[in-house]
């Protein structure tokens, strides 16, 4: 009885500690745009990753073509090819750069994924009205982060 | 044909948006249609400034080159019974005043929106102020079927002559106002319009091909909504696609916008009713 109770309450305080982990989007650390710390402070899981590029709020591919999901259509020309683009980028400057990539390329037309500040106007998602006043979300939790960026981290030539 | 071969080149991903367009020339009943020009001195980012067709798929284009395949044009032959038909508490129809016909308006289109008595007014303001004013009718509804119907009619009218905004004079706070919306990062998503149509036409997001966002055709036939669309009506799409809070149709932001945006098709010729995906 003792040893349940006390697994349980291991249980709590990791759960505690995994949350506490967790970085705000309001307080992520940029050294030069680059983030060196996991996000959610989990490992990120690349197929979820893959998953992301090609729906919701991620839809990287709208923009940027991956020969590796060739599979999906109507791959975007805006970014840059992300063919090989962990021979280019360490995986912290790949998790700054999908955090937010404005600042590591200032005017760049990228969305800022992972804030929740400093927005004109606001919108209420898609439905063209303004946003309700509460918290708002970033358009990317903080997981999902990580687990496009551990997709992003196979994208090797 | 050479836009297939455009676009074939665009999905290799070769892409430049110094690429030159498509070869084809729009001609509509015998009626040649200026659709690329010199940028007008105003526009610092561009030297070229080309109309949306060019940005179509041959389908698509193919539907604006005859008027009896335009699907635009039911409505404007709904706006022709409009123009006789009588309404509101002075007895009046648009023709009681307008007796030599919607053809009195050519080259109005390609002015506006201008200045009058110090407000800045797009068609569907004049459309409403004498139907309110003279007509004693109820106003119509700024995207409504009627209003574009007649926006489209009285814009046919200039089809063929080239957009020649004001933007000087008593036009000027409005035409500042106008493009400083127009370079504003809106929303979630934070993108200017400048974002697709400037720093990006020609180019692919997902699976549409970026134009300048010329709005020279407007009213457009737009397929995937099957009606006429606004322009204000498109202003508050675009806008709301970027996780942002719109501004109303009819509102002074999108009048401003209007005239920013109208000056940018300045040489390019009107081309309205146009047909657009």
């Amino acid at each position: 009885m003792y040893f349940r109770l006390g697994l349980s309450f291991a249980a709590v305080i990791c759960a505690t500690v995994a949350v506490s982990e967790e970085v705000k989007p309001t307080e992520v650390l940029f050294v030069d745009g680059a983030v060196e710390a996991s996000l959610s402070g989990q490992p990120g899981d690349p197929s979820s990753g893959a998953d992301i590029m090609n729906k919701g709020a991620g839809n990287c591919i709208a923009c940027h073509q991956v020969s590796a999901l060739a599979h999906l259509p109507f791959q975007g020309e805006i970014g840059p090819p992300l063919d090989g683009v962990a021979d280019r980028w360490s995986e912290a400057e790949l998790r700054g750069i999908v955090t937010n990539a404005k600042i590591m390329f200032e005017d760049s037309m990228m969305p800022s994924f992972y804030k929740t500040e400093g927005f004109i106007r606001l919108g209420d998602e898609y439905t063209g009205k303004a946003h309700g006043g509460g918290e708002v979300q970033p358009l990317l939790t903080a997981q999902q982060i990580e687990d496009v960026v551990a997709y992003l981290v196979t994208l090797k030539e | 044909m050479k836009i297939g071969a455009w676009t074939a080149v665009a999905m290799l991903g070769l892409t430049s948006v110094t690429l030159a367009q498509d070869g084809n020339t729009l001609s509509i009943d015998g009626e040649t249609i200026v659709t690329e020009a010199v940028a007008p001195a105003h526009l610092e980012n561009l030297d070229t400034i080309y109309s949306g067709w060019r940005f179509r798929t041959s389908e698509t284009q193919a539907l604006q080159i005859d008027d009896f395949d335009n699907p635009a044009m039911i409505f404007v032959d709904q706006a022709l019974d409009l123009f006789e038909a009588v309404d509101g508490s002075e007895g009046k129809s648009c023709s009681s005043c307008h007796t030599d016909g919607p053809e009195e308006f050519a080259g109005l289109h390609a002015s506006m929106p201008k200045v009058v008595d110090g407000k800045l007014v797009v068609m569907e303001d004049l459309i409403n102020s004498h139907r309110q004013d003279v007509m004693g009718a109820e106003p119509w509804k700024w995207s409504g079927a009627d209003m574009q119907a007649m926006v489209a009619l009285i814009g046919l009218q200039s089809r063929g002559t080239p957009m020649d905004v004001t933007i000087d004079g008593d036009a000027a706070p409005f035409w500042e106002k106008g493009k400083e919306l127009y370079y504003t990062r809106f929303g979630q998503l934070e993108m200017s319009c400048a974002n697709c149509h400037e720093d990006n036409y020609g180019t692919m997001i997902r699976a549409d091909h970026l134009s300048q966002g010329q709005i020279n055709g407007f009213p457009t036939y737009r397929l995937k909504q099957a009606k006429l669309i606004s322009r204000h009506n498109r202003f508050r799409g675009c806008i709301r696609d970027t996780r942002a809070e719109t501004f109303a149709e009819g509102s002074d932001e999108f009048r401003a916008l209007e005239l920013y945006v109208a000056s940018r098709s300045n040489g390019l010729h009107v081309e309205t009713p146009a047909v657009r995906q």
